[in-house]
């Protein structure tokens, strides 16, 4: 397949992955996430005490708050917040801790495309270090469509800014089950194939998108499977956190 | 203690009054070990909200009496702002918006010298739901205000260009505003129509160069008397390509819900909103997170759901500025 990307990857090539935990001492959980070179922390606070206003006090409450490298959080930021807060409301189990806040902090550290998705797999890494209870995972990746039709996985910004539409999708874990039938199913389907969160952006047509699902499935399982490996890896040192 | 609940207790008539159709409705799904039929449809629907959709859910029909896949009666005015540029006021059942866009003139960028600007702003006043309190702007509201200004530019609806005016000096800018006056749901699909109405309503106001080499507005009054010739005669409208129209659904178990109400939206918490243009490109598909997992087949229904609402909106468009252009 002919290669026309910047860096020499190819269409469906992510970039190298890092996942640091436990980075911050006085933070309930943290976590750096690197793809390439977008680079975002996470930290956890919480659980607290009480909901904001608005709230249902008979859940657990999720607060998102985005700090971007530069400058005042305006708009944009604004709707990162409101993604990532309802993103992760669906992944933890809110009736565990009620009328409780659990704040997390996105501090960006490099934007290089692929942003939002950078920060969701961070943010989970960072609430599973704070060990928060949680259904599943949350999995994030990027996928764009180029001018001439060809779908690039984890675009890098220029990419980004070069290509006519992109798409983030965040589907759930991949679940390693001691059934014999292997994944959980309903109606049929996989669990892992659902979407959790898709953001589109730019026009495409409905095939493309659909191709760019297609993409994104194994994208999202190999990363899965980095992520399951990674926080097995490391043993939780919680007697360095702050209490 | 009677008094105060009075407000809600009004139709206690339905139990003595077994043909009550509220009553029918609710009771014709009946379990045996329910609390349902000892208790009033208004209690019920206040004290078991979840449940009392689900029950409606199981005979495929919503509270206000619409069957799943369809949307409320949407309504649509032009012109709706005499002093504004161009104006409309859109409405989804209750969920009211109002549009207007205001045209200056401004020095366009170096990076793009033959471009206008549009700059969308949403705004949701106290008027609008009780949730939104005077003095903290609401948390929906630069969220939707974003997603808007993402749709609308990069659905390529408007060409920049006709925006320009004298090429590297002066092109328009357009402010866009839409009011949010009746939240009940869906406000991004309202909105975003409303926008695209307001587009179509737009008459650029004509303008041309005075003596120093700047662009004055030409009034109606002084037209006859100005020396000058207007810069923009020929171009008063904009052409609008493939105009996006969005449609919100819930996903609630097996449910596909359009057009939720602000009731539907509260308690189902799910909402995926599907954008398609004209020729039925997709625009945008924007679901942020929500308990239930979307899979390809119900995408592909709540697609299919969009194309019809495509073209029911196309046509009330067209038939607003067709009586636009009538009176």
């Amino acid at each position: 397949m002919e290669v026309d990307r910047a860096d020499g990857r190819a269409p469906n090539q992510r970039r190298p992955v890092a996942c640091t935990r436990g980075i911050l001492h006085r933070a309930h959980g943290s976590a750096s996430w690197a793809q390439g070179d977008t680079k975002v922390i996470a930290a956890v606070y919480g659980p607290k005490a009480g909901t904001r206003k608005n709230e249902n006090p008979e859940k657990a409450c999720i607060e998102v708050i985005w700090k971007p490298k530069t400058g005042q959080s305006g708009k944009p930021e604004r709707e990162y917040e409101m993604v990532m807060k309802k993103t992760l409301q669906s992944i933890c189990l809110l009736n565990v801790h009620p009328n409780t806040t659990t704040s997390i902090i996105i501090q960006v550290v490099n934007d290089d495309g692929a942003l939002l998705p950078c920060a969701i797999n961070a943010a989970c890494a960072a609430l599973v270090d704070a060990g928060t209870p949680l259904k599943h995972l949350a999995i994030a990746i990027c996928c764009c469509m180029s001018e001439n039709g060809q779908i690039l996985l984890d675009p890098s910004k220029i990419e980004e800014q070069k290509v006519k539409s992109f798409v983030y999708l965040v589907f759930p874990n991949s679940i390693a089950s001691v059934l014999p039938e292997g994944s959980l199913k309903s109606r049929g389907e996989i669990t892992e194939h659902g979407i959790l969160t898709s953001v589109t952006h730019g026009v495409m047509t409905v095939d493309d998108y659909f191709s760019c699902l297609k993409l994104g499935r194994p994208a999202a399982a190999e990363l899965s499977d980095f992520i399951r490996n990674n926080l097995k890896l490391k043993p939780g040192n919680d007697s360095s956190k702050a209490a | 203690m009677r008094n105060r609940y009075e407000g809600w207790e009004q139709p206690l008539f339905s139990l003595i009054d077994p043909s009550s159709r509220e009553r029918k409705m609710v009771g014709s799904a009946n379990g045996a070990t329910d609390l349902s039929s000892e208790m009033e449809v208004d209690a019920f629907r206040r004290l078991f909200p979840l449940r009392f959709h689900e029950r409606h859910l199981l005979e495929s029909v919503r509270p206000d009496a619409r069957s799943l896949g369809k949307a409320r009666e949407t309504s649509l005015a032009l012109g709706a702002v005499a002093s504004a540029d161009g104006s409309a006021l859109a409405k989804i059942g209750c969920t009211t918006m109002l549009a207007a866009i205001k045209m200056e003139v401004m020095t366009p960028s170096k990076e793009a010298p033959d471009e206008g600007c549009v700059a969308i702003d949403f705004h949701m006043p106290p008027i609008c739901s009780p949730i939104v309190r005077p003095g903290r702007p609401a948390e929906a509201a630069p969220v939707v205000s974003k997603q808007l200004s993402d749709t609308i530019i990069s659905s390529g609806m408007i060409d920049l260009k006709e925006l320009s005016l004298v090429s590297g000096k002066a092109a328009w800018m357009a402010y866009l505003d839409i009011y949010c006056l009746d939240a009940d749901g869906a406000l991004f699909d309202a909105a975003l129509l409303a926008a695209a109405a307001a587009f179509s309503h737009l008459q650029i106001p004509v303008v041309s160069l005075n003596d120093d080499g700047r662009i004055v507005v030409v009034s109606k009054e002084n037209g006859e008397k100005a020396k000058n010739k207007p810069v923009n005669e020929e171009k008063r409208k904009l052409k609008l390509r493939s105009i996006p129209f969005a449609l919100s659904c819930i996903l609630h178990k097996n449910y596909i819900l359009a057009d939720p109400t602000a009731e539907e939206e509260s308690i189902m918490d799910t909402l995926i909103t599907i954008v398609l243009d004209t020729s039925c490109q997709l625009v945008s598909l924007y679901k942020p997170g929500g308990p239930a997992l979307a899979y390809e087949s119900v995408l592909q229904d709540c697609i299919a759901l969009s194309r019809q609402r495509v073209k029911e909106l196309q046509k009330i468009l067209n038939e607003a500025i067709l009586d636009m252009d009538v009176d």
